[in-house]
């Protein structure tokens, strides 16, 4: 059950990628184009997803245990650290460069053509490699 | 064109209904750079084919829909060694960072979680100048 409740949120996760415009790197690379022909879709497609996902926290306050049993997430972690930063930075970057963040690099899969591919490829060998990146640079990780 | 904004909010709230169906009823936090990088790297355990069905989810329902109607142009560059620095950048960035857009940007800001609100800032601003230098330097 829990698999199948996976694959139908992964399923409508896609799917609202491609509506609302983000798997067009050009739209994306438009929206953080802040002194040039600035494209504000981005804005709203976060805005419309932060709505429901604001009062599922607040249902979830309420709650002992997920729907299908099993712990609801830990308190977030408040840890403000030089790793969040140089990380925040490194996928900052990567992500103006080509327009693609990890979510819409997966819908755009089947129809992105072979560079979507070739960007696939290098950010999940580069998510392979970096835990024992992380091991040498961050000891506490 | 002048719509974009509307099918943003749409697709911005089946994002948002997707991500509060998957922590409500699974328990999870529904961050894509999270779910794809714990199955690379092998520290999924338990929840491997939960993730592995959730990423089937995400190219599936578009590789389908595909088969049907005409997808939306996707304007990837074809400048591959870019393609290449940018998704390692993308990799080793959300991990190193524990999220991207849909994990920080999305589920730990709707939390009003400060961190994830610093780390949103932080990207945003990259990618800005990023932007920036790109085009000075004739790369984009």
């Amino acid at each position: 059950m829990r698999i199948l409740v996976s694959l139908l949120c992964g399923g409508v996760f896609g799917a609202g990628l491609v509506v609302s415009g983000m798997t067009d790197t050009a739209r994306v690379q438009g929206f953080l184009d802040l002194f040039g022909a600035w494209d504000p879709t981005l804005m709203f497609v976060m805005g419309g997803a932060i709505v429901p996902m604001f009062f599922a926290w607040r249902i979830a306050a309420k709650r002992e245990a997920a729907v299908l049993g099993g712990p609801l997430p830990a308190p977030p972690s408040t840890t403000i650290d030089t790793r969040l930063a140089v990380g925040g930075i490194l996928f900052g970057m990567g992500w103006g460069l080509s327009g693609f963040c990890p979510g819409p690099a997966f819908a755009s899969l089947s129809f992105g053509g072979t560079g979507g591919l070739i960007f696939m490829a290098a950010m999940l060998l580069s998510m392979f490699a970096a835990r024992p990146i992380i091991g040498v640079l961050f000891r506490n990780a | 064109m002048e719509l974009s904004w509307m099918y943003g909010l749409i697709g911005g709230l089946m994002i948002g209904a997707a991500a509060a169906i998957y922590l409500l009823v699974n328990g999870r936090i529904m961050g894509a750079s999270g779910i794809a990088g714990s199955l690379v790297d092998g520290t999924a355990g338990s929840a491997f084919w939960e993730r592995a069905a959730f990423i089937a989810g995400v190219i599936g329902v578009p590789a389908v829909a595909s088969l049907f109607v005409d997808m939306p142009a996707t304007n990837v560059t074809s400048n591959i060694p870019l393609l290449i620095v940018a998704g390692v950048l993308v990799g080793l960035g959300t991990r190193l960072g524990s999220g991207c857009t849909s994990g920080h940007g999305v589920c730990g800001m709707s939390r009003l979680s400060v961190r994830s609100i610093i780390a949103t800032c932080i990207y945003i601003g990259a990618g800005v100048l990023v932007i920036i230098a790109a085009r000075g330097m004739g790369v984009l």
